[in-house]
């Protein structure tokens, strides 16, 4: 597999699909998608490069640990509760706040987080059984 | 909360739990003088006690409460009666002294901290136990006092021995424990109520219930294994493996009377029935004899003690299983007198092991010149355990014998405690008179008097207990009467006097006591190579059956272990999916409930061809040649799942499907090149057969099942409660992502929690697998 098409394709193929996996996490809450699915399209993201380029490659992109990401992310998904326990809401009431943004106006909210905890979860959790599988693959 | 009155009482029990945090630290800084600084939390917890005593007395109780899990209905709640104040003031104060005393023992030692943390947890736990209301809360506390008990008593966890003695106190006093837990429950809810104190009064209630014999027999399991009953009576002489300081306080004065105090706590609700007063007699008379007998047989003197502690206990329970009212005034006064003098002999005993360097009755004596205090402290006590005036000890057993003479059997119960007592006698005074009279016997150190640390515990206790022998009138109206009061569940007010009012059948029965006590000591040798005989003949004991059944566990495992992880994926994979396919067709069986199979053939043109793309798919994945050909048709079927998706209307799914579906072929793919396998198949091909059939039949059950779910009728409530309020409360118009991100969120977190566990274990696995793979390569 280890072509030279597919070495000098798999850098932008990966940037693609990352980008496409953020806009997929992004319209999640209104339009098919969300954390998990936007999650596991960046997961086969750095699988592509990882077939590609090698593991140390994908290690490199990645700049954390892939656990650290999913433990960050699980960290994020749990301090989205804590806002309504404060407020003296039941846990996990979802907070909307918009903020204007060049005119227009951005819902920012509690789920949001939520959701990017999700991805961040699902990203470094899969992402790392499937580059410590092909690590010894080598 | 305030500082004073029935509220304070939630710091007072706060406090030996902040002594735990700070005794490792100043045992750094201080050494063994932390102690005298520590002591003060005890005390202060002591007065906090002994304030609520005169309210006591005139028959007051006082309640508080703080909410803990109140859906479940579950208090932190405690009430103070004459029962919980007088056990409070005895582990409070008790616990004063023991902690000087255990800067004295351990002085020097490295862990010192460590110890007195242990030491104030259990204080904690302990005061917990007889104060809680709730009796979730008391459950809980009961437990802490088994767990620090084990750590103290494997304290010294270097010897085989000490960690013996400590999994076996915890598995009997544990499994007791749980035994209670599920009592409690029971009570609680024939009762009505988790409060001890309503509980109190629905007496009438329980002893009525159809639930009596199994709510007595598991609170009668929880107080014998606590409280050492025959024939659970064996971890507690194993439990003075533990240093000195605790087999005075917890396996003499507190712990192993829990048992005790649950059975006169509970004895409002559950006793005066005949199943109460048999069952507990016999088995607290049987303690007390066995306990004596095997003391005899003794010649260490902390195992004397613990013998006796054995015996008290045993008399303790049998006379609050006569439910008469003097036999109680009895317990309630011998209870008392035992925790001043056998903390008190323990603390000597301690003492002349420390200063002498031995603690076999045997290789000491004549040591009152070199240890004046410590040896009136063990004569005080002794007197006290032999039941002679003018000691508190001799009253108690005066009350206690007129209480048993008039009880229900009672000719059987003063049989019993008559035996009982005489050979306490004589062992109370072995353990005064060895050590100290008689000819001056070479130690191993050269004795002299123990420091003030190591002697104040003891003659305090001892003389508290001659003060409480003299003052017994007073001590009686302030303390005990209310105590007495507390378990029978009526007033009671008959006061206890130390000289004799009449020439009663009692004091006839102490003169006998004596008279045998007296003949024990003087043939106290022969006595004890007859019970040694007598024990090789019998050859076996509960203790030597805990080790065989403990061994048994181990055997049935080793043996069942391999049994099941054969270690071949094969194998697991065969019963994973026989027990499904179990799974799914025993439920059709039994209840006849068959899906039916009309509708099947209507599909649309386009339906037929995920069909027909599904069969050629599985064709494919028979027909590979290799193994990871194979995976990687078998993510044909996936994607026309998929596509069923998208048919339907159902993006979402479909997309993850897809996502899904890629990485597991993914990863599979990877798993396979790791692993040592064959490229092509290697079973044989009647094994082949087999595993055909089984995903024949599990695939028919799988869609059998799909099958009747669709044909059962829809229910729209939850769909319509999500169509409908997804915008207006999420804010959302998916309402799959909704579903995952707002309304079941926490679903989430929990789904999101296994993946990372699942991404830790599997990072975890392969870096066993690769250590042990470097390991072989350097070996070859």
């Amino acid at each position: 597999m280890n072509t030279l098409i597919l070495r000098t394709v798999a850098p932008y193929l990966t940037a693609l699909m990352l980008l496409f996996s953020v806009f997929v996490l992004l319209r999640g809450h209104n339009e098919p998608g969300g954390g998990f699915i936007g999650g596991l399209i960046a997961v086969s993201a750095f699988a592509i490069y990882g077939i590609a380029c090698g593991v140390s490659a994908v290690r490199r992109a990645m700049k954390f640990h892939p656990m650290s990401i999913a433990a960050s992310g699980l960290v994020l998904a749990v301090l989205s509760v804590l806002p309504s326990l404060f407020l003296g809401q039941p846990a996990m009431t979802s907070q909307w706040y918009a903020v204007p943004f060049l005119g227009t106006a951005i819902d920012l909210s509690t789920p949001l987080f939520f959701d990017v905890g999700v991805y961040l979860v699902v990203v470094g959790a899969i992402s790392s059984i499937a580059l410590s599988l092909e690590e010894r693959a080598d | 909360m305030p500082l004073f009155g029935v509220e304070a009482t939630f710091w007072a029990l706060l406090g030996p739990f902040v002594a735990a945090a700070l005794s490792p630290i100043l045992a750094k800084t201080l050494k063994h003088n932390a102690s005298w600084l520590l002591s003060v939390i005890p005390a202060l917890v002591f007065l906090q006690f002994l304030s609520f005593v005169p309210g006591v007395a005139e028959g007051q109780t006082f309640k508080a409460s703080l909410e803990w899990v109140p859906t479940f209905n579950v208090n932190f709640s405690i009430y103070l009666d004459g029962l919980s104040v007088v056990f409070a003031l005895l582990i409070s104060g008790i616990g004063t002294l023991i902690t000087l005393y255990a800067g004295g023992y351990l002085k020097g030692h490295k862990n010192l901290g460590q110890f007195l943390s242990f030491l104030f947890l259990f204080m904690g736990a302990m005061l917990g136990v007889v104060v809680a209301d709730n009796v979730i809360t008391l459950f809980v506390y009961w437990e802490l006092t088994s767990l620090t008990s084990f750590l103290l008593i494997g304290f010294d966890h270097l010897r085989t021995r000490s960690r013996r003695s400590a999994v076996q106190a915890l598995i009997v006093t544990g499994g007791g424990g749980l035994a209670l837990m599920a009592g409690l429950i029971l009570a609680g809810y024939q009762g009505g109520s988790f409060e001890m104190s309503e509980l109190l009064n629905s007496g009438d209630v329980l002893r009525n219930s159809p639930y009596y014999t199994p709510i007595f027999i598991l609170v009668v399991l929880g107080a014998f294994t606590k409280s050492a009953q025959f024939p659970f009576h064996f971890w507690l002489p194993n439990a003075m493996e533990a240093p000195t300081p605790v087999s005075a306080y917890l396996h003499s004065a507190t712990m192993v009377k829990a048992g005790v105090y649950l059975l006169m706590r509970m004895h409002p609700v559950l006793g005066e029935t005949s199943l109460w007063m048999t069952v507990l007699p016999i088995f607290g008379g049987i303690t007390l004899l066995v306990g004596t007998i095997l003391g005899i047989r003794q010649t260490d003197l902390k195992l004397v003690l613990a013998y006796t502690t054995v015996a008290s206990l045993g008399l303790l329970v049998m006379l609050t299983g006569t439910s008469d009212p003097i036999a109680i005034q009895g317990a309630v006064l011998y209870l008392f007198a035992h925790s001043l003098f056998k903390g008190s002999l323990f603390m000597v005993v301690g003492t002349v092991d420390h200063e002498s360097g031995t603690r076999d009755l045997r290789r000491v004596g004549g040591l009152f010149k070199a240890m004046p205090i410590t040896g009136t402290a063990a004569v005080l006590s002794a007197l006290s355990m032999a039941g002679l005036p003018p000691l508190i000890g001799f009253v108690a057993k005066e009350v206690l014998y007129d209480g048993t003479w008039h009880a229900m059997n009672g000719g059987l119960w003063t049989l019993f405690a008559v035996l009982g007592n005489a050979m306490m006698f004589g062992l109370a005074a072995t353990v005064a008179v060895k050590p100290f009279f008689g000819e001056l016997v070479k130690t191993p150190k050269s004795a002299h008097e123990g420091p003030v640390l190591l002697i104040a515990g003891s003659i305090t206790l001892a003389v508290l207990g001659l003060i409480a022998g003299v003052f017994v009138a007073s001590f009686g109206h302030a303390i005990l009467s209310p105590m007495t009061a507390a378990i029978l569940g009526t007033p009671f007010n008959k006061e206890p006097h130390l000289i004799p009012t009449s020439l009663s059948p009692a004091l006839f029965l102490s003169v006998v006591t004596i008279g045998l006590g007296v003949l024990t000591f003087m043939y106290m040798d022969k006595l004890r190579s007859l019970t040694i005989d007598i024990l090789r003949i019998i050859g076996w004991g509960p203790d030597k059956g805990f080790d065989q059944a403990l061994n048994g566990i181990i055997r049935f495992s080793a043996w069942l272990t391999p049994a099941i992880q054969t270690g071949s994926m094969v194998t697991y994979m065969r019963a994973t999916f026989s027990v499904i396919t179990l799974a799914l067709f025993i439920p059709m069986i039994l209840t006849g409930n068959w899906p039916s199979l009309s509708g099947l053939g209507s599909l649309y043109i386009y339906e037929w061809v995920v069909v027909v793309i599904t069969v050629i798919g599985v064709y494919a994945v028979l027909t590979a040649r290799y193994r990871v050909t194979a995976i990687v048709l078998l993510g044909i079927q996936g994607f026309a799942v998929a596509l069923i998706y998208l048919l339907f209307g159902a993006p979402d799914l479909s997309f993850t499907q897809f996502m899904v579906e890629t990485l597991s072929v993914v990863i599979l793919a990877l798993v396979m090149t790791r692993l040592n396998l064959k490229p092509t198949d290697a079973r044989s091909s009647k094994g082949k057969v087999f595993d055909l059939s089984l995903s024949v039949l599990c695939g028919a059950g799988v869609s059998m099942l799909l099958m009747s779910i669709v044909q059962l009728p829809f229910d729209l409530t939850l769909s319509e409660f999500f169509t409908q309020y997804s915008r207006s409360i999420a804010h959302g118009r998916n309402i799959v992502n909704v579903i995952l991100v707002d309304f079941r969120g926490f679903d989430t977190i929990g789904e999101i929690s296994v993946v990372m566990v699942a991404g830790l274990t599997v990072l975890a696995l392969t870096r066993v697998r690769s250590k042990t793979k470097s390991n072989s390569t350097t070996e070859n």
